[in-house]
């Protein structure tokens, strides 16, 4: 178990290097210039060359990114080019605010796309299957920022039970988190159903109802486990997906997190807060993975960590 | 279940008529497809008295598993269902009764074991918990006294160590002992009826013995009818004392069983009974020594390295082939015969080039090693392989012909013309009509299947056909036909068969020599003459002794109750199993004087 995690620690490292290294190649290579975006359109040419020389940009592109890697590893994440704040203050004040969001957002997800799929297999071929299957489809289909304005215009505007936006109490947290958890929720039944369809064909289950035991019993000691292995690999992978949501539903909803600050970065071509955002999902990324892997053992004593 | 009259000897004695616990008059089931009742079975009666076995013996599609799942109330819904008659279980029938009343009969009264243990397990639970759920869904008692009554369950069923099996998976046990641990979950409750479908079909013929063993003690003692559903009539004839024969869903004949062996009176039991491979019926005088040589193995051995520790090094290595040597000559057919686990399909495998091996390989003369990439495709032809599974062996989305002309497209073997009227000719050599050609293999039965790999592997015509477990999925009747096809293509065309089996009675039939592997190694070689009428390892005999032979008058030699299992091939980097000397018992049947062993 320790040789597992060290091997997977090392591993980990190993991504974070080469996704820090493909981002700062990427915004390397792109057209914008954030020094324009600094000094204004009114500036001279003087300025933006002492901005330039000032950021170390007029610098050639592997000792500007050793320069990233070297604060890097002594805990610098450098400073915003426009906030003129450290990036890992930057993040670390607006990091909770975006964790509660993903952890409502992953169990929304899971509440409606894990029961969507159980109760479609158990109805397997009925008009309610047929129905459940639809609305997934609709779920996965639709285009979050059309969810998120949805979702306001019905149930804060008209009906006036939650809050247009912002961050504070839990009534605040229902909206973006459903409208982040309604695409994977899709996603989720049909794994669910799919999963569950085929287990409920296993061997074991015809011993379980051998066994005479009652069927709720059956469905939630026997089926259950065995169906949602696979569903738990794919959390792992979809913390990737979520970020992408984040910057939208974030945006909308006026939420303070991660999302919105790469959002307006993204807008300015400030580099330290787009590196050091991409870098903390890559983290997030690296250790879902790591969870879902820790996790599937506990649950299938035939998986072994190795 | 409280057991009242005393059964003397369980099995053997049939009980009085007012025992009687089941009664099946008149069944019929059918599937709905495409709101059209198809019966599957139809007007099924008999009834089960305590303490009696009961056959329900037939081929694939007979019906006899639909019949079981109907008493169970487990036919698949909503498609399949009973359609007439009563099953009647004291005064309930249960084709009347709700689901509510008929969980409680399920496994409280009638208890059911399958085929497959490895899959009617659920893998993630403890054997102790779901052992536990099943008494407690009958019983009201404690968690406590649920689990001592499952380690008394586990006791009964001699699994050794109960304590400790109660707190292991079913991945940690082996096919014999989960199969153990369904017919201790199937017993706890002490059922009237123990439905027992196909219960040793799917393991190996030593721990089959110990299971049949098992069963019958268990019945003694309990006197618990035992429905037994099987195809195997050699199973049939040692377990029960009533026989059901059933053909396409219905019962073609009903006899107790000497008299169903000693006198079959329907045409169908008869050929059924005919079909049956039987242990020394096939002992031949051995052919003249032809030294035209098609394969030659030189101490063949193949590992497959475990990878453990923190830079995952290799700890461990499986040992699967452990310096094997033999010939097989022209015209010959030598049989591999084992144990699941033992190696003998690894060796098929080495020498297709599907698995790593070192030693030497020569086919025909030439030397595998040291060939190029290219040559060794060209040599390779000479061999081809058919499989078990013939459904699986072949690709849905291709035609019959292009799935047998595919080797010589590979090999780039004439045109398409050429190849066409080659199609054809295969396809008649194996019994098919040319027509075959442009349909797809699900359109075919089980043996038909089976010919069309065998015409695919005839097409490169080769020297030698390996032929792994290719008999063993099919109907008895089938597997004659498919077996009679290999013996004339053998005639006809010279060709050599390396035939890998667990099944001692087909592989005495069409052996011209032996060999019995054991942990990877072969303990006992010679004629089928000399293995199976003189046999000299003492696993040999062991596995001998423990087919099941199709006659109920058959006296088994000992009742030595067999025990223990076949150790594991798995050994730590730098040690490995002790070699075996074959030493020549006489005529070049030649006997290991050891079992294989680990030495430190």
């Amino acid at each position: 178990m320790v040789a597992y995690l060290l091997r997977r620690i090392v591993q980990s490292v190993l991504i974070l290097l080469g996704v820090s290294f493909i981002t700062f190649l990427l915004l390397y290579v792109l057209p914008a210039d954030p020094v324009r975006q600094i000094a204004g359109r009114s500036a001279t040419a003087q300025t933006v060359q002492n901005i330039r020389e000032q950021l170390g940009l007029d610098q050639p592109f592997f000792v500007q990114y050793w320069r990233y890697l070297s604060g890097l590893v002594q805990g610098d994440m450098g400073r915003s080019y426009l906030q003129k704040t450290e990036v890992s203050t930057l993040i670390a004040a607006r990091l909770p605010a975006t964790l509660l969001l993903m952890g409502a957002g992953i169990l929304c997800e899971l509440a409606i796309g894990l029961s969507m799929g159980v109760v479609a297999a158990l109805r397997r071929g009925q008009t309610s299957d047929q129905a459940l299957m639809i609305a997934s489809f609709v779920a996965v289909s639709a285009p979050q920022f059309v969810v998120s304005l949805l979702l306001l215009y019905v149930f804060a505007v008209q009906l006036g039970w939650f809050p247009i936006g912002g961050y504070g109490t839990a009534s605040h947290v229902v909206l973006p988190a459903l409208a982040l958890g309604i695409m994977g929720s899709g996603w989720y039944s049909r794994m669910m159903r799919s999963s569950m369809i085929d287990v409920l064909r296993q061997d074991f289950i015809r011993t379980a109802h051998a066994k005479g035991l009652t069927r709720s019993r059956i469905i939630l000691r026997h089926a259950l486990p065995n169906a949602i292995l696979p569903v738990i690999a794919m959390i792992g992978i979809d913390i990737g997906i979520f970020m992408g949501g984040l910057v939208v539903v974030e945006s909308v909803f006026g939420w303070p997190g991660i999302g919105q600050l790469a959002w307006q970065a993204i807008q300015r071509v400030d580099i330290p807060i787009i590196m050091g955002v991409t870098l903390v999902t890559a983290c997030a990324i690296v250790i879902g993975n790591l969870l879902a892997d820790i996790i599937a053992p506990l649950i299938d004593p035939r998986i072994k960590l190795r | 279940m409280t057991v009242s009259a005393k059964q003397t000897s369980g099995a053997a004695s049939a009980a009085a008529p007012d025992t009687q616990v089941l009664d099946v008059s008149r069944l019929c089931v059918s599937v709905r497809a495409q709101g059209v009742l198809k019966p599957l079975v139809s007007d099924v009666s008999f009834q089960l008295r305590k303490g009696q076995t009961l056959a329900l013996a037939g081929e694939s599609g007979s019906g006899k598993s639909l019949t079981s799942l109907a008493i169970m109330g487990l036919l698949p819904p909503p498609a399949v269902q009973v359609t007439g008659g009563a099953i009647r279980l004291g005064d309930q029938d249960l084709t009347q009764i709700n689901e509510a009343t008929m969980r409680d009969i399920r496994g409280n009264r009638i208890a059911m074991i399958f085929q497959e243990p490895m899959t009617s397990l659920n893998p993630v639970l403890t054997i102790g918990t779901q052992l536990v759920e099943a008494i407690r869904a009958h019983d009201p008692v404690s968690r406590n006294e649920a689990r001592s009554r499952a380690l008394e369950a586990l006791r009964a069923v001699r699994i050794n160590q109960p304590e400790q099996r109660m707190m292991q998976y079913p991945h940690e046990l082996s096919g014999g002992m989960r199969q153990r641990v369904m017919i201790a979950m199937a017993l706890a409750l002490e059922p009237e009826i123990l439905i027992a479908d196909e219960p040793t079909t799917a393991l190996d013929v030593t721990v089959q013995r110990e299971v049949l063993d098992l069963l019958r003690d268990l019945q003694a003692e309990h006197g618990t009818a035992i429905l037994l559903i099987t195809h195997d009539m050699g199973v049939v004839a040692e377990m029960a004392d009533q026989v059901i024969v059933m053909k396409d869903g219905s019962v073609v004949e009903e006899n107790d069983t000497k008299s169903l062996f000693a006198a079959p009176t329907h045409p169908y039991t008869q050929a059924l009974l005919s079909a049956v491979p039987r242990m020394g019926d096939g002992v031949k005088p051995a052919k003249d020594a032809a030294t035209d040589s098609v394969l030659r193995l030189d101490n063949l051995e193949v590992r497959f390295d475990i990878h453990g520790g923190l830079l995952g090094r290799v700890t461990h290595r499986v040992h699967a082939v452990e310096g094997v040597s033999l010939e097989i000559n022209r015209g010959e057919t030598f049989a591999l015969v084992g144990e699941s686990g033992c190696g003998k399909s690894t060796i098929a495998r080495a020498i297709v080039g599907l698995a790593p091996y070192t030693g030497r390989i020569e086919l025909k003369g030439q030397y595998l090693e040291g060939a190029d990439a290219q040559e060794r495709m060209s040599r390779c032809r000479n061999v081809q392989m058919v499989f078990q599974d013939p459904m699986a062996a072949l690709d849905p989305r291709m035609r019959v012909g292009d799935l047998i002309a595919e080797p010589l497209v590979i090999h780039g073997i004439g045109t398409p013309a050429e190849r066409a009227t080659q199609i054809a000719d295969l396809l008649h050599r194996v019994g098919l009509p040319a027509e075959a050609a442009q349909r797809y293999p699900h359109e075919f039965s089980g043996g038909q299947r089976q010919r069309i790999c065998i015409a695919r592997a005839l097409s490169l015509k080769p020297d030698l056909i390996i032929a792994d477990e290719s008999v063993s999925a099919l109907d008895v009747s089938v597997q004659a036909q498919v077996l009679d096809l290999l013996q004339s293509l053998k005639r006809e065309l010279g060709i050599a068969y390396l035939f890998i089996s667990h099944d001692m009675a087909v592989v005495e039939n069409v052996a011209d020599r032996v060999g019995v592997m054991y942990l990877g190694q072969i303990v006992e070689m010679g004629t089928g003459a000399q293995v199976f009428g003189n046999p000299q390892h003492p696993y040999t005999q062991r596995l001998i002794q423990a087919v099941p032979v199709p006659d109920p008058l058959h006296v088994r030699m000992s009742d030595v109750r067999l025990t223990g299992e076949v150790p594991s091939p798995v050994y730590p980097v730098g040690k490995s199993p002790r070699r075996v000397k074959l030493v020549n018992h006489g005529e070049g049947h030649l006997v290991s004087r050891s079992k294989p062993e680990v030495v430190e």
